[in-house]
């Protein structure tokens, strides 16, 4: 690691210093990216950056890369903040803080041209030759030592950065240091101090002299007045649950799923509920039927591992025709695969994970937001229609911060108490002619008859029957409540004309960079338009109307291409609307979607 | 009471309001005598019907649930603590009873013996070994005695069986008793003190299988002129006698009564009081709620929500 004394002072580089001029001064959008180890606390800078954006009513949403090794390694956070529809977290950097020269190595790449690199300059040694950027060197470690005195190292040099971005970007500095008490206040005042003193630092920093210029977000006239929170995707599935009523559950942890059980096992008790952390996935799942039999619609969730492991009681809630929520937050796979890195690879096996005809809805997220929404529909659906639903949420949306519009909790949240009103004489768990309703044990049945739910195959009282003509009613029944929900599913909405050349259709968390390309496309003239898949099983009725309209159907996928040319949702499409017009487009390096990429993909 | 039950007036709980299907057991299968004794003592008890929860996993004994009328479920193969797990920590109105065979419960369930055992659970759970896997028709057991020939042995047995009560002790289960389907008393009354018992109970019954292991358990089977020896429990009357009888509360004791050779001991090896995972789940959202009870879910909710604003 280069020293100090051999760092080039920061004062020594006026030549390329004006070419901060190249950017305006009032933007609208800036991509941040802050690269070091993941000990050196830039989550929570971003965290504060995002945060920040939240209260400022500016769109935010970030990206981050977190090692798989138990401590430490290269790890990035990037923040894109806008005024504007922020929709992906940006292809390059306008900013890239470098903590360690493996940092400015790694990322610089990473960097617009005309970007500005902030650095440590106790640590990193750029390339100052290379003119194509403007050099900001900081002794971001000697200085916070200096501000903070000995014992605390160089602990809070996250901290001294946030305040030379303060600085940079004209932040709010009341709201931010708001942000540092309420963050360390909890645990003791001091702390909040010692951060308070460190964003001084780096705030009262004379960055002037390195940068000719000051940034500052064009401010944002927002109507309708509702609150932005801010959270990440894990956050939002787990508060989705809560306001759909959703009071019990169990699981094991993975990553990338862990965050939504802890956050469960911490919440739920609150609100008199309970989740239970078990010996093992199998155990987890089974938990979680145990709750639903009992008359309370609960979660189980895992990450693909996890979820492999569980398939055989989702098969048995699909033919005991038991409620039940399955969220699986994918990462790269097969196998331990990529833990930390992002794939859109198990919606086969959510679809088809398990032996026999086993229907279950499977929903995905698009965004942060839409993890609190798709909590609720699929709750909604469960109860509804007494079924195993699974929500695909993945890697890159469990981290991701956005800041969104409050949702209307009093209009949302859901109540749920196991219905145990006494059942009428001629009671029938699973009735041919009606979508099963459960009665929970504790429900007096008032003709004297039991139900026993069963993963056999049963009459219409949970009679084990192995007759042929019975299998045949049953295994139609089971199917033709997903059809029934399929006939009630909206139609996705359309970006873009309802007709033209190409329609992009994507699922999950693809949705901003698919939206992104589609309007720069637009911009250059290209018709081009997309969807963006909720309800994948079952597909909503009618989507052949809007493929008609367009010349060929591009499907946007994290997952292989396959052995026939096409990733997954584009074969299971294929399959139900036999159109050879439909092609695919996937990726499998564990990133998400480039905007850039989705563009050159659609445009070959 | 032969009126029909209604909410307001539960009838009188009989063993034909009890029974359901026709058992598809084979005859002679000691599987039949427990459910007996289930019967027997549901009749006596008079728990409110619609209370009494019967599960079961997968295996000949596993088919339980289909043969008493009650709630009940008939879930996957070695699963069904996890689900009984579910059912006891959110429904503490309901009486749980958990049938199983020893594939179920010391075999590919018994993962969930041990952590059930270890939570202490408040469940009953009933563990009927015939030392044979009776359904499949023959195959080794991991009960199943060194030496004996099955179809998947067909030179006898190799691996070393598993000893119930010691896996139970090691694991923590807070009542372990043992009993023979044959002598149905002593087994009605193991299994009413484990119904009786706060916390993870469990009942390991030898039943013999009549079709593929008919003689497994003749040598605990005065009839046929076995041994039944039961267990003398400690009456704590300062007798000199009763300096020879077993604490049931003294776990290196009942380790060393788990070790006697087969066919062994019957009787109650093990109970003792521990908080069960349902008191302690229920403390610590009391203790939670004690901030929070005084609060709608909906304010609860919006105050998180502040926080992230």
């Amino acid at each position: 690691m280069v020293k100090t004394s051999q760092t080039p002072s920061s004062s020594t580089l006026p030549a390329t210093a004006g070419r901060a001029d190249l950017r305006p001064q009032h933007i609208h959008d800036a991509v941040i990216r802050l690269a070091g180890n993941s000990q050196d606390g830039i989550q929570s800078v971003g965290g504060f950056l995002a945060r920040l954006a939240g209260r400022s009513a500016q769109e935010v949403m970030t990206y981050m890369t977190i090692p798989a090794t138990i401590s430490g390694g290269p790890s990035i956070f990037q923040v894109r903040i806008g005024s504007g529809e922020v929709l992906s977290a940006g292809d390059e950097a306008d900013f890239l803080v470098a903590f360690h020269q493996h940092s400015y190595d790694n990322h610089i790449g990473a960097l617009k041209e005309g970007g500005v690199l902030l650095y440590d300059s106790d640590n990193v040694q750029p390339n100052l030759d290379d003119k194509r950027f403007v050099y900001v060197g900081v002794q971001i470690t000697s200085l916070t030592i200096e501000a903070l005195g000995g014992t605390a190292k160089d602990k809070g040099k996250n901290i001294f950065v946030l305040g030379l971005l303060a600085a940079i970007f004209n932040f709010d500095v009341e709201k931010l240091k708001t942000l540092i008490r309420e963050r360390f206040g909890k645990k003791n005042a001091s702390l909040a101090d010692t951060a308070l003193i460190a964003f001084q630092a780096g705030y009262g920093y004379p960055v002037d002299d390195l940068l000719a210029n000051r940034y500052h977000f064009e401010a944002v006239h927002k109507e309708g007045g509702r609150a932005q929170i801010t959270m990440d995707g894990n956050q939002a599935i787990a508060f989705g649950l809560i306001a759909a009523g959703v009071r019990y559950g169990a699981a094991y942890p993975i990553t990338p799923w862990t965050s939504v059980m802890e956050i469960l096992r911490a919440e739920l008790p609150k609100y008199g509920g309970l989740f239970v952390q078990t010996e093992d996935e199998l155990a987890a799942v089974s938990m979680a039927l145990g709750f639903s039999y009992s008359g309370h619609l609960s979660v189980t969730g895992s990450s693909g591992p996890g979820i492999s492991l569980k398939t055989e009681a989702i098969g048995w809630a699909s033919m005991a025709e038991l409620p039940l929520l399955i969220v699986n937050v994918q990462r790269g796979g097969p196998s331990t695969g990529l833990p930390t890195n992002v794939e859109q690879s198990d919606l086969y096996q959510a679809i088809y994970g398990g032996h026999g005809d086993s229907p279950r809805v499977v929903l995905a997220a698009a965004s942060v937001e839409d993890c609190f929404y798709v909590a609720l529909e699929a709750a909604r659906i469960a109860r509804k229609y007494s079924t195993p639903v699974f929500i695909l949420s993945d890697s890159s949306l469990s981290t991701r911060i956005e800041a969104f519009d409050e949702p209307d909790l009093k209009e949302l949240v859901q109540h749920s108490k196991p219905d145990l009103t006494p059942r009428p004489d001629g009671f029938k768990p699973y009735p041919l002619d009606q979508i099963t309703q459960h009665a929970p044990p504790g429900t007096p049945m008032l003709g004297g008859k039991y139900p026993v739910l069963t993963g056999l195959e049963h009459d219409e009282t949970g009679h084990p029957s192995g007759s042929p003509a019975l299998h045949v009613k049953m295994t139609v029944k089971r199917r033709e409540k997903l059809q029934k929900l399929a006939a009630e599913l909206p139609l996705p909405d359309l970006h873009g004309d309802p007709e033209g050349d190409t329609l992009l259709v994507g699922w999950g968390s693809t949705y901003g960079p698919i939206r992104e390309a589609v309007n720069r496309m637009r911009t250059r003239g290209d018709k081009v338009s997309a969807i963006h898949l909720r309800s994948l099983h079952p597909l909503p009725n009618g989507l052949e109307t809007i493929f008609a309209r367009f010349r060929r159907i591009i499907v946007v996928e994290l997952n292989d291409s396959g052995l026939y040319g096409f990733g997954q949702l584009a074969t299971v499409l294929r399959a139900r609307y036999c159109d050879p017009k439909i092609q695919s487009l996937t990726k499998t390096n564990g990133l998400s979607f480039l905007v850039k990429e989705i563009i050159e993909g659609v445009s070959k | 009471m032969s009126t029909t039950p209604t909410a307001t007036e539960p009838a009188k709980l009989t063993k034909s309001a009890l029974t359901a299907e026709r058992p598809t057991w084979c005859p002679g299968c000691g599987d039949y005598s427990v459910l007996a004794a289930y019967y027997k003592i549901l009749e006596k008890r008079q728990f409110a019907h619609e209370n009494i929860v019967t599960l079961a996993g997968i295996g000949c004994s596993s088919r339980f649930p289909y043969f008493v009328n009650s709630h009940g479920a008939h879930y996957i193969h070695g699963r069904s603590i996890p689900l009984a797990t579910g059912v006891s920590l959110s429904r503490p109105d309901l009486k749980i009873f958990v049938f199983g065979g020893d594939g179920d419960g010391f075999s590919i369930g018994g993962n969930h013996l041990e952590h059930g055992a270890r939570k202490n659970v408040n469940l009953t759970y009933i563990i009927m070994d015939n030392s044979v896997y009776g359904m499949t028709k023959k195959q080794t057991s991991p009960t199943s005695p060194v030496g004996f020939k099955t179809k998947t042995d067909p030179t006898g047995a190799m691996d070393r069986p598993v000893n119930g009560v010691k896996k139970l002790l090691s694991a923590g289960a807070t009542f372990i008793a043992r009993a023979h389907a044959s002598q149905i008393n002593h087994m009605t009354q193991m299994i009413e003190r484990a119904m009786d018992h706060e916390g993870f109970s469990v009942v390991h019954v030898l039943s013999d299988c009549s079709e593929f292991f008919p003689d497994a358990f003749t040598s605990a089977n005065p009839r046929k002129g076995g041994e039944y020896n039961i267990i003398e429990e400690k009456k704590w009357d300062q007798t000199p006698e009763d300096e020879l009888r077993h604490d049931v509360t003294d776990e290196a004791a009942a380790y060393r009564l788990a070790d006697r050779p087969f066919p062994g001991l019957f009787g109650v090896f093990f109970q003792v009081e521990r908080a069960t995972k349902n008191d302690l789940e229920d403390m610590w959202i009391d203790s939670v709620r004690l901030k929070t009870s005084h609060c709608s879910d909906l304010e609860i909710l919006q105050q998180s929500f502040d926080r992230m604003k």
